[in-house]
């Protein structure tokens, strides 16, 4: 028996080829060309023109008394923005994919059609409904919670409420995402497995816990690495809400928004180039952590069932 | 004994269904909130938010600038071409590549997936001028297809993100079995596939949504009038101190449609693609 | 035990059910799939084919850049007419972009070269900026310069005065509305003095119909620009106390300046309530809703005010502090039109022609008839048909006019002035900082990078 030769393997070129030129030229070349203007500075001389400084816009921006507490106050935000939605969205998302994917549930497409238009919705539309139905004039919160006897107030001006407000405004939008995927999941379990879990005598909270979460651990993996991703870009309904200075007093303030106001400038305040890339240059060593920890440090551990 | 399973049973059927109502109300009730208020005189809408239209307060004057204004229809034509595009784009460079990143053992496979993914933690917003000035030098500009190339570079790093998990977990004796059987590389590729059709569908759902709302690239890439988009339409109604708050909200419950009738099409598929497989032994 | 039993007899379970599930599958898919391709590739290529079908060509259309939305259809239904009734054969197209973006939209139009051939120009910085980047044209040889005073050009010229590269097209003046109908229902008359003011302040709030001042801190530059260059320029003695700032001889936080974030401290309590959440749209229509009896503003409400207010709109201007024997006005020179400098050739005389227009007395009677509320900076006089337009116009012959303080030079470095003024002002009307620190914080910001300012 003759061993195969080894044919050229150009099938692997042609599948891979189109999304890497594509995804080459008009994403990681514009990105990394603007990238690069983190390691220059304009020449204190002729400010239009630009020298080599190597990291030094990254100390500045870690030291310096007009920058340091602008980026630790949106690093800070931005953890506060993923923890809300890691512990309100994605549960919640679970919860509603486990109801959606029951049998036993009736209606179900409409159900799944009507939670998931929030997510469809633009951020115009999300920020000015949130806004009216929040607005300490006119909004509908004040009447709830004059039911349970609490008092409406102007979250969305108050440092202290902004930040969590804003969070859920988010979720409420989001949620579909995480919804969809775990839907998906779960609706790729074979039934048999549940039949025979429920017939050995499980409870439903058992059969969910014991035999339905394990399977589906790849999918909360990714939708907590997607979650992560998602919320350290975050960046448009703070800025229609909240506006380039993510007010109040820089409170929601969000490494998206503090990007966007340094780089193309905001109001008087001419762009900064260069020390918005450098913010870039962050939110990417930031991001590409999160991801490298998921990575390495959980899928490669979990699992894989192959079904 | 069995009796009171049954009602723990029925109990556990009613809670859930209530919870379900529970959260739809809390997520449909903003949205229609926006659909009344589409229908109402500008004062009406602050004075009262949360009323219906009556005979008084129920206008339309918003539903008539955005006929009258602009080129409506056609910011729907552009939108669907630059949507629908990129995301048949996405779809097949996606799972093309995907396939051969989670398929494939060669050297390099996981740095290729890791540069894959590095479009995701980055600021799209970064690269705006260099991308201006490109597109200016390949002549794409105020074009749907340059558009079209920047959304499905942006989709992309997501889509293989996602689809190379899923693609993981086909079991290879189906891909083995076939290629004993004669098949070539690309035809597995063409067997495989249905069977991420739910994971394919949600990222169908997922880019379809930023590149139908988008603002930004439009603006800069294709702000002409012959090739605006519903939402690039919808911002010239936002000024400095006066906004057209009712064109505003007619425009963008309009461009609500589309996307809801794509929604309904791709969830079917996410539906058919796990239900085809369960056929009777 | 039963749990390593269990995951074994479920994995073994799970791989041979799935193997049968998924064979099946693929045997029935086979002829899908072809029809899937055939309609997938006819799909793409009718897209590829409208996609790609070149756009009108170039013409000779003029481009108008602008972040003014609230003005595209006054352009496209008298401007633009007006001029082509005179100039037939040029065709102009109004194109604003939203006015959040415009300053970074602008940026990278101009650096791509995809900007379009006019540019309506922000005053002093930022346009001075992209003229010294070479994308603006000067404007020397334009005739009808002459027509603008020193004063109305100084916003859009070199710091030398050696090249003017805008065309000033209006000014904004500051003031406060009114309700008409609840003044006369509480029997009150406008203020001229601080005391009047604060006594007509305490009969709003008495009487409880009306909030006292609509004003909301939420979008931030309203606490700046309506109220602290509203009526600082009382306090701090107009252009004088500017100046000062300029040279280094006047500080925020001191004299003039501090009064004034003294003065606007003593707001706090008669704002309208949840203020802190309210943005600039939910102040606008908490007034023209009736909810509120003052309105701290520019001239550039009127149109909007009057469109959708069902009451009668008064105005009086900012009131003067005790012992004040001359007024001041906020006139601030807002909003200019420039060419860009790499106009092709061929449009180039067009583009200037238009210019040229925007300097005749015809435009300036137009532009201000027909945007109320801004006026124009030319010399030319002009009657205007809105009486509450007449009015705050007439407050230029009984007041010393100003400009904002942070406008010219001070907003050139970081921390930027007016970001300042909008952040702390901001806070002191939210309770989070008293009028000292408030002004201790601008001055402060301004002292790291302005030299006249250092050391003090």
């Amino acid at each position: 028996m003759t061993t195969p030769k080894k044919a050229f393997p150009t099938h692997i070129i042609v599948f891979l080829a189109p999304a890497v030129i594509i995804y080459t030229i008009f994403m990681i070349y514009p990105l990394v060309d603007s990238l690069r203007l983190s390691l220059y500075a304009p020449t204190p001389d002729n400010p239009r023109v630009e020298a080599f400084v190597g990291l030094a816009n990254y100390q500045k921006l870690l030291t310096d008394p007009l920058w340091a507490p602008r980026l630790q106050g949106a690093i800070r935000n931005n953890f506060v923005f993923f923890i809300v939605h890691m512990l309100v969205q994605n549960p919640i998302g679970l919860l509603l994919a486990t109801l959606l994917t029951s049998k036993v549930v009736r209606f179900r497409t409409i159900f799944r059609t009507l939670i998931f238009t929030p997510t469809i919705l633009s951020f115009v539309l999300v920020g000015f409904i949130w806004q009216i139905i929040l607005n300490p004039l006119w909004g509908i919160a004040g009447d709830i919670l004059g039911l349970v006897g609490l008092d409406a107030e102007p979250w969305l001006g108050l440092e202290s409420a902004a930040l969590p407000v804003m969070s859920l405004i988010s979720v409420w939008q989001f949620i579909g995402i995480p919804m969809m995927l775990f839907s998906a999941a779960l609706l790729n379990l074979p039934d048999e497995i549940i039949e025979a879990a429920r017939v050995d005598g499980a409870t439903a909270w058992g059969v969910f816990w014991r035999v339905k979460f394990p399977l589906i651990l790849p999918t909360v993996g990714i939708v907590g690495v997607l979650t992560f991703v998602g919320n350290f870009n975050a960046f448009d309904l703070v800025y229609t809400i909240a506006g380039g200075l993510a007010g109040p007093n820089f409170s929601t303030d969000l490494l998206g928004t503090f990007f966007y106001r340094t780089f193309f400038g905001f109001q008087l305040q001419a762009g900064n180039p260069t020390m918005g890339a450098t913010i870039a240059g962050v939110m990417f060593l930031i991001i590409l952590a999160g991801v490298v920890i998921y990575l390495f440090g959980w899928q490669r551990r979990i699992a894989r069932v192959e079904y | 004994m069995i009796r009171r399973e049954t009602l723990s049973r029925d109990v556990q059927v009613i809670l859930m269904h209530v919870a379900l109502l529970a959260y739809t109300a809390l997520a449909i009730f903003p949205v229609l909130l926006v659909i009344i208020n589409s229908f109402k005189a500008r004062q009406a809408i602050f004075r009262n938010p949360y009323a219906l239209p009556t005979a008084e307060t129920f206008s339309l004057v918003g539903y008539d600038t955005v006929a009258l204004r602009g080129n409506f229809p056609n910011y729907f034509v552009n939108s669907l071409i630059v949507t629908l595009g990129a995301l048949i784009l996405i779809f097949l460079a996606g799972s093309m590549a995907s396939f051969a990143l989670s398929e494939y053992k060669f050297r390099g496979n996981a740095l290729l997936g890791l540069y894959l993914s590095i479009g995701i933690m980055i600021p799209i917003r970064l690269g705006t001028v260099s991308l201006l000035r490109m597109m200016v030098d390949l002549g794409l500009t105020n074009n749907l297809f340059g558009l079209i190339l920047v959304y499905t570079a942006q989709g992309l790093p997501l889509a293989i993100f996602v689809l190379s998990s899923f693609l993981q977990e086909v079991p290879h004796d189906l891909k083995d079995a076939a290629r004993v059987d004669g098949a070539s590389e690309y035809r597995v590729y063409w067997l495989v596939l249905p069977l991420v059709r739910p994971a394919l569908a949600t990222i169908m759902v997922f880019n379809m949504i930023p590149i139908w709302n988008d603002l930004w690239f439009p603006l800069i890439l294709a702000p002409a009038e012959q090739v605006k988009t519903v939402t690039l339409g919808a911002q010239s109604f936002l000024g400095q101190f006066l906004s057209d708050w009712n064109a505003i909200l007619s425009s963008l419950t309009l461009a609500m449609v589309p996307i809801v009738v794509l929604y309904i099409i791709f969830s079917r598929q996410l539906i058919r693609g796990l239900t085809a497989g369960s056929v009777k032994l | 035990m039963i749990e390593d039993h269990l995951d074994i007899f479920i994995y073994r379970f799970l791989s041979v059910f799935a193997r049968m599930r998924y064979s099946f599958t693929t045997l029935l898919n086979v002829e899908a799939i072809v029809k899937k391709v055939a309609v997938l590739s006819l799909l793409l290529l009718a897209m590829l084919a409208l996609a790609i079908a070149p756009v009108v060509a170039q013409d000779n259309t003029l481009v108008i850049e602008s972040w003014r939305n609230d003005d595209l259809t006054i352009w496209e239904d008298v401007i633009i007419p007006a001029f082509n009734a005179q100039y037939p054969d040029i065709p102009v197209v109004f194109s604003p972009s939203p006015p959040a973006d415009y300053n970074g939209l602008l940026n990278s139009r101009l650096e791509a070269g995809t900007a379009g051939d006019l540019i309506t120009c922000r005053p002093f910085d930022a346009s001075l900026t992209l003229f010294q980047s070479g994308y603006l044209a000067s404007l020397n040889d334009l005739s009808g310069m002459e027509n603008f005073s020193d004063v109305a050009k100084s916003a859009w010229i070199t710091d030398d005065s050696s090249d003017v590269f805008c065309v000033p097209m209006a000014s904004v003046i500051h003031g406060f509305m009114y309700n008409a109908d609840a003044f006369a229902a509480l029997g009150l008359s406008e203020p001229t003095t601080e005391a009047e003011f604060y006594a007509v302040l305490d009969a709003i709030q008495a009487d409880g119909t009306y909030a006292p001042l609509v004003l909301g801190t939420s979008d931030q530059w309203e606490s700046a620009t309506v109220g602290y260059q509203n009526i600082g320029p009382n306090y701090w003695g107009g252009e004088a106390g500017r100046l000062g700032l300029i040279d280094g001889t006047a500080t925020y936080n001191e004299a003039g300046f501090l009064a004034a974030f003294e003065a606007l401290a003593k707001w706090q309590p008669y704002l309208i309530d949840g203020y802190q959440a309210l943005s600039y749209p939910d102040a606008q229509s908490a007034f023209t809703l009736g909810l509120g009896a003052i309105y701290p503003t520019g001239s550039w409400e009127i149109s909007g005010f009057r469109a959708n207010a069902d009451f009668e709109l008064g105005a009086f201007k900012p009131p003067t502090p005790e012992g004040a024997d001359t007024c001041y006005i906020s006139d601030h020179t807002d909003i200019a039109l420039g060419m860009n400098a790499n106009v092709p050739e061929a449009k180039r005389a067009n583009a200037e022609t238009f210019l040229q227009w925007m300097t005749t007395p015809e435009f300036a009677a137009l532009y201000s008839n027909a945007l109320p509320g801004f006026f124009t900076l030319s010399n030319h006089e002009i009657t205007l048909d809105d009486p509450l337009a007449q009015e705050f116009l007439d407050w230029r012959g009984e007041c010393e006019s100003t400009i904002r303080s942070s406008y010219q030079i001070l907003s050139r470095g970081e921390p930027n002035n007016e970001t300042d003024l909008w952040l702390y002002n901001a806070q002191m009307l939210n309770g989070e900082l008293t009028a000292q620190e408030a002004a201790d914080a601008v001055q402060m910001g301004l002292a790291t990078w302005y030299e006249p300012q250092m050391g003090s």
